[in-house]
């Protein structure tokens, strides 16, 4: 039985939750602006950020993963989704699990349970990140203005996910459709993203979705 | 711009991605208490300054966020090779770095 404090993280009851991009509200822009956007954006707001640790070689450990997931635990660089949830590889020894918002406690329950007596840690890190989706014909220009990583699809297939420096700052780019990109984005960074993405993005023109 | 492999994530990366972190393979004295003042000032203080091979860490800070080690040539700065900790490097100085103490 693990000693772990786990507790539900996410107010049950009426509180008011905003959005590390509440502030732009983005809602009022959906539909505005030019007819044709090369870039929609999308804020993937709220949803359960867990980051899981453990080892990685150790066949228990991905067993008692895909046991409780239903997702085979990903390799270096990779990705692996399944419905609305996703699992991402960050490091040699830690993973990135996103399941959609309010799943977050039974899912690290879940986790636990099944990984009970190994060597791991699982942190609920949903207040501290986010996901912005970027879709478009020219989603790949705006991100080769932003990073030196090599976004072309001969070495970024769908399916690929990789931590790199991104607009003199740090991000997770995911790919994850042919023309369908994630950035994972820290909290505090959320308004200098959204400020980036809109000034890179302003050539092809931008789009909101809801 | 250099491209360093790092061992983690299996590719080339940008250098931008990378901090260097000082020489590797500095082994904390197992008793510390037991260490003369002389033996701990030089685990804590002293480091090599060679030049040509270094064997030395480094954290891909933007990526995977692991520490590796390098060889680098401090002569040219070619990165001759990355590897994980623990285990040993394939390039190794033919004639042994001066360390302080060493000269006649």
């Amino acid at each position: 039985m693990t000693t772990a404090n786990v507790y539900q993280q996410r107010p049950t009851t009426d509180v008011k939750a905003e959005s590390p991009l509440f502030h732009a509200d983005l809602n009022s822009l959906v539909g505005k602006g030019c007819t044709n956007p090369g870039v929609v954006l999308r804020e993937k707001k709220l949803l359960g950020h867990l980051t899981i640790r453990g080892n990685g070689h150790d066949p228990a450990f991905a067993a008692g993963v895909h046991n409780a997931l239903g997702m085979e635990l990903p390799g270096a660089l990779a990705l692996v989704s399944k419905g609305d949830s996703s699992i991402q590889w960050l490091g040699p020894d830690e993973w990135l699990l996103i399941v959609p918002t309010g799943e977050e406690f039974a899912v690290e329950q879940k986790l636990r349970e099944a990984l009970d007596g190994q060597h791991i840690a699982i942190v609920n890190v949903s207040g501290g990140q986010s996901l912005l989706e970027l879709t478009g014909p020219n989603v790949r220009d705006v991100l080769m203005k932003s990073t030196s990583y090599d976004v072309h699809p001969s070495n970024f297939p769908v399916g690929k996910a990789v931590g790199t420096v991104f607009a003199k700052s740090q991000l997770v780019i995911r790919r994850t459709g042919e023309e369908t990109w994630e950035l994972v984005i820290r909290r505090s960074f959320a308004d200098y993203w959204w400020l980036w993405l809109q000034d890179a993005s302003a050539e092809y023109g931008l789009g909101i979705a809801a | 711009m250099l491209h360093i492999f790092c061992p983690h994530c299996g590719e080339l990366r940008s250098e931008e991605e990378f901090h260097a972190s000082g020489q590797a393979h500095i082994p904390r004295p197992l008793d510390p208490a037991a260490c003369t003042d002389a033996e701990w000032g030089d685990y804590m203080f002293f480091r090599d300054n060679p030049r040509g091979l270094h064997h030395e860490l480094w954290i891909h800070a933007a990526g995977c966020r692991q520490y590796f080690n390098a060889t680098r040539d401090t002569m040219t700065y070619e990165i001759l090779e990355t590897y994980l900790i623990g285990t040993k490097p394939q390039f190794v100085n033919q004639v042994p770095a001066i360390r302080k103490g060493d000269q006649a």
